[in-house]
């Protein structure tokens, strides 16, 4: 027999963050940074090597049928669902999963249909729903059982901006109701005008909390200026961050062109400096303006 | 929450996503026809009618297995392919619950079989459908088909953890034809076999199934294939336990 050595990966080192009641807590990190382990702990999907955590304050480990119990959990994509069932089928099959005693099932399904929008559609197989109509679909089944708190790991990745749009007034709705929201998303206006509080992870451990306007006062204090150009190199890109004052230099790469985000302490203007050490490449559209969450996370993530 | 309700619920729903399935459904109708066909040439031998029922009904209960120990080691990979199986873990519902359903309502498929192998032995055989005790029969087939299904659910559990053991799981199919007495006659095989045949519930809905419908006596074989299954059912909440705990401390049950 050829035995295989299991692979150990530390995934989540040490993090530490607590939810308030009624809260919108976004939980943003790179791909692999530990979200979505995180999340998977505290649904009770993933048992913990060490340290402990609470949902509601039952502890994820030695309380987890009680933690099911009161928490929903959707992830993002278009699977996770029934197909061949229509989407009633789906919800009834997961209320009776959940305890939804069956003189309730029929007001809670209708109830949660209108919610998301797909009143009128339940009796249509999941096969033939959009990807939009599956996401909505999934928030339905999370929510079925009335849960007190909410996990959505990337709820909107994949979905269409008309889409993702709805979802987003969807999950605002959840917060109405006083529903407690734990979310990771990549997109980062999503996190800005969602969260109430915001926590970024990096290579497994914290690397910011706080509200968005915090993050982005705190980490990106000052400017951004953005320079479109061609053809820059890495040697101009470590003249530019050699520049007193420039605190942070990203490139993106946008089919032929560059964008050159350079973040500043804002003490002083430096939109000359930085043309000076780009002369040679061809440089195009300049502009100056304030920081946004996005530039805040790239710093915080960037700096690990 | 009402673990009747809960597995009855379940069963009726993933035999309706099953039976969504022409390819399950055509598999499990059609496959049993070739053992049906093979088993009625050799029994025709012999000359005797209530052979030729005793061969169908085996070849009946065959297809159930077969769609069984294909399928239902198949049916978790399934879940964890579809992304279903993180959230069937994460419901508060014991996990006995929802994976016993899904194998039963495998089982149940195998249902068709029954139907189109009588059908195809009544019409190109000749085989005279008569059962002697109706009642007991139709009780014997949910017996049967609730004992394999279990019995498909201690081979399902080991797949929680295990992805690799479906291969392990396909290749009881013939074995367990063998040494349940489906095919040919129990007697008919070395001593040394007849207690490991005696502790499968298969065995014993089989031969309630065919007492029923040929004679004979049916409590015995019936009582002993319902308390095997209750077994069976035990041992399966033991593994499932087990396997769930590891499972979730070795992050595989998202894996595909």
């Amino acid at each position: 027999m050829i035995r295989r050595k299991p692979l150990e990966v530390e995934a989540v080192r040490g993090i530490s963050f607590a939810v308030e009641q009624g809260e919108l807590f976004g939980l943003l990190g790179p791909n692999g940074a530990g979200k979505t382990t995180t999340i998977k702990m505290l649904i009770t999907l993933l048992l913990p090597t060490s340290g402990q955590a609470r949902v509601l304050g039952r502890d994820v480990v030695e309380d987890p049928r009680e933690v099911r119990r009161r928490i929903g959990y959707v992830f993002g994509g278009d699977r996770g669902l029934y197909e061949r069932l229509s989407a009633r089928d789906n919800l009834r099959y997961f209320a009776e999963l959940y305890g939804v005693s069956g003189k309730a099932q029929r007001t809670r399904i209708d109830e949660v249909l209108e919610l998301v929008g797909l009143k009128g559609r339940e009796q249509e197989r999941v096969e033939g729903y959009s990807r939009g109509m599956r996401q909505r679909l999934h928030i339905a089944r999370g929510i079925l059982h009335d849960p007190e708190v909410v996990f959505l790991d990337e709820p909107t990745i994949g979905v269409d901006p008309v889409g993702a749009r709805e979802l987003r007034t969807t999950i605002g709705d959840l917060i109405a109701a006083g529903k407690t929201v734990l979310l990771t998303t990549h997109y980062m206006f999503e996190a800005d005008a969602l969260c109430d509080r915001i926590a970024v992870i990096a290579k497994g451990r914290i690397v910011g909390e706080g509200t968005p306007e915090a993050l982005k006062a705190g980490v990106a204090e000052g400017r951004v200026t953005e320079i479109d150009a061609f053809g820059v190199d890495d040697a101009a890109v470590a003249r530019l961050r050699a520049i007193a004052g420039v605190t942070a230099v990203t490139v993106e790469e946008r089919e032929q062109k560059q964008l050159l985000v350079v973040q500043t302490t804002g003490e002083r203007e430096l939109t000359a400096p930085l043309l000076a050490e780009l002369e040679g490449f061809e440089v195009g559209r300049v502009s100056t303006r304030e920081p946004t969450l996005e530039d805040a996370y790239i710093a915080l993530v960037t700096a690990e | 929450m009402k673990p009747l309700r809960v597995f009855a619920t379940g069963f009726v729903l993933h035999f309706k996503n099953l039976s969504a399935s022409p390819f399950m459904v055509v598999t499990a109708a059609i496959w049993p026809l070739v053992y049906a066909t093979l088993a009625f040439l050799m029994f025709r031998a012999t000359h005797q009618a209530p052979s030729l029922l005793y061969a169908a009904l085996g070849a009946a209960v065959m297809g159930i297995w077969s769609t069984t120990a294909t399928s239902a080691g198949g049916a978790i990979q399934q879940q964890r392919n579809w992304k279903v199986l993180e959230l069937l873990v994460a419901a508060p519902s014991p996990l006995i619950l929802v994976l016993a359903p899904i194998t039963v309502a495998i089982a149940g498929i195998g249902v068709y079989s029954i139907v189109t192998t009588l059908l195809w032995g009544r019409l190109l055989f000749g085989v005279p459908f008569h059962v002697l005790h109706p009642a007991l029969f139709l009780v014997s087939i949910p017996a049967a088909v609730l004992s394999i299904g279990l019995l498909g659910l201690v081979l399902a559990s080991v797949l929680v953890l295990y992805r690799e053991a479906s291969a392990f799981s396909q290749a009881l199919e013939y074995p367990v034809w063998m040494i349940t007495g489906m095919l040919i006659p129990l007697s008919l095989l070395p001593g040394w076999i007849h207690p490991i045949s005696w502790a499968l519930a298969p065995t014993w809905g089989m031969r309630a199934v065919r007492r029923a419908a040929l004679g004979g006596a049916v409590g015995t074989p019936l009582l002993v294939c319902v308390l095997l299954s209750v077994v069976y059912a035990v041992l399966a909440i033991v593994l499932i336990r087990h396997f769930e705990r590891l499972a979730r401390e070795r992050a595989t049950l998202s894996l595909s």
